[in-house]
């Protein structure tokens, strides 16, 4: 009895310290949740202003930019996966990696072959383990993501897409390399603190409605402007020729959605990891009390048998005392 | 009088935004001066390049652009670029640093590099 005790006593102290450990964990995630919201809310006007700029654009420039345009038989499609550097998240990598299957043997159906573009250790270490290719990984950013980060990514992945330009079937066309027809990329969108939903979106050939559909009105309510001219200005002078602002301009917009992604999944990264530890140091101390409750039991019942053992012990002598 | 809604956004955060009289900033083209009630532009700014705003005060704010647009419409002037610092807030001695560094190598991304940190250096007034 008393080696149990001893036992039970060794795991408390263990449970109390790795409880501290996960609430340290937890602030800390808590602090990085505001920072990255803030980092999301820095971005917007930029993405904000491009956006604008190119639907500007869209409406006078040939919409016939690599980009932009639709390839007949798509045979490869690049798929940039964001996951986190850390474990310590709760499912949020296995959510986003799920997601990414899904999208996989979605793209396998159309007969496109997916080609994986990992950010974090997490999605890196999970392919590697299975055996699965990569084409190339980038690590090392994924709580702090910086715009140069998403600008190599973001490079590279234009430049297989536009090494894909030329491809006939499987073979590498004239320029020798064999490049991808589609971008994706599979992120962790931040809904609110309670909510981070996986999601995966197509960031190549661009969608050009989406740029149209872009919602002027709502925009300028939410920015307090007011009046009656909120539509896009119909003729626009252009310094270059439209079509080389167009160039110019679409590899820029593609990085910033790399990069808002990074940072949307950033803050879910930190808002998951915050969630994953209040549950754990709420387990712990959970465990901890049930322990520390059967160890008060055992010690209850060890003094109880003691003393029972004593009042036996004295009945005894007692009663050999009157035999005599 | 008349005022320009101008707006300086880097991809990180905004850099500034207010009221000023004209827009300085020279594209792949040229350099040219934005007014109030001028008409829709869309215009690529030089590598390199410094962008000044008149603030309605009359002072002049310099801003090393980076790889940025500029947007003129009906309701304001915006600048977006990749990397933008206000001349003020420029360290010379680092920028100097990174421009000798840079013109080490004959790559693209120290080409890249050497221009960013002579774009710096012109908006500060220094020599590049």
């Amino acid at each position: 009895m008393a080696g149990n005790l001893r036992a039970l006593r060794r795991r408390i102290r263990s449970t109390q310290s790795t409880k501290k450990i996960f609430s340290a964990q937890e602030l800390i995630a808590g602090a990085r949740i505001v920072r990255a919201q803030a980092r999301v809310e820095a971005s917007k006007p930029y993405a904000r202003e491009i956006t604008r700029v190119l639907s500007a654009l869209a409406g006078s420039a040939s919409l016939d930019h690599p980009l932009l345009t639709e390839r007949e038989n798509p045979r490869r499609a690049a798929v940039l996966v964001i996951t986190s550097d850390r474990g310590f998240a709760g499912s949020y990598n296995v959510n986003v990696l799920r997601r990414t299957e899904e999208l996989l043997s979605l793209l396998r159906q159309e007969g496109k072959e997916p080609l994986l573009y990992v950010v974090g250790r997490k999605g890196e270490t999970y392919y590697s383990f299975r055996d699965r290719p990569m084409v190339d990984t980038f690590t090392g950013f994924s709580e702090q993501p910086s715009y140069p980060d998403a600008q190599r990514v973001g490079e590279e992945l234009i430049a297989a897409f536009t090494a894909g330009l030329d491809d006939e079937g499987d073979g590498a066309g004239a320029d020798g390399v064999l490049g991808v027809d589609e971008l994706h990329i599979v992120y962790t969108e931040f809904r609110s603190l309670l909510a981070q939903v996986p999601v995966a979106r197509r960031m190549a050939p661009l969608e050009v409605e989406e740029v149209e559909e872009f919602d002027y009105e709502r925009e300028d309510r939410e920015h307090g402007v007011t009046g009656g001219d909120t539509g896009v200005p119909t003729s626009y002078e252009f310094e270059p020729s439209p079509d080389a602002l167009l160039d110019a301009l679409l590899p820029k917009y593609v990085t910033t959605r790399i990069y808002a992604a990074m940072l949307e999944a950033a803050a879910s990264e930190s808002a998951s990891r915050r969630r994953a530890m209040k549950s754990a140091s709420d387990n712990a101390e959970e465990l901890a009390k049930n322990l520390s409750r059967q160890a008060n039991q055992i010690r209850q019942a060890d003094i109880t048998q003691e003393i029972s053992e004593i009042v036996g012990g004295a009945d005894a002598l007692v009663a050999a005392g009157a035999g005599d | 009088m008349a005022t320009l809604q101008v707006e300086l956004v880097a991809v990180e955060r905004m850099i500034w935004s207010g009221e000023a009289s004209m827009v300085i900033a020279r594209t792949t083209e040229g350099e040219l001066g934005v007014l109030p009630g001028h008409a829709p532009l869309l215009g690529e700014l030089a590598p390199g390049g410094v962008v000044t705003i008149r603030t309605t005060e009359g002072e002049d704010l310099v801003v090393a652009a980076h790889g940025g647009f500029l947007s003129v419409t009906d309701r304001g002037v915006s600048i977006l670029a990749e990397t933008a610092e206000i001349a003020s807030e420029i360290d010379v001695e680092r920028a100097r640093e990174a421009l000798r560094r840079a013109e080490g190598g004959d790559d693209a991304e120290s080409l890249a590099a050497a221009r960013r940190a002579q774009g710096r250096l012109r908006a500060a007034g220094q020599d590049a």
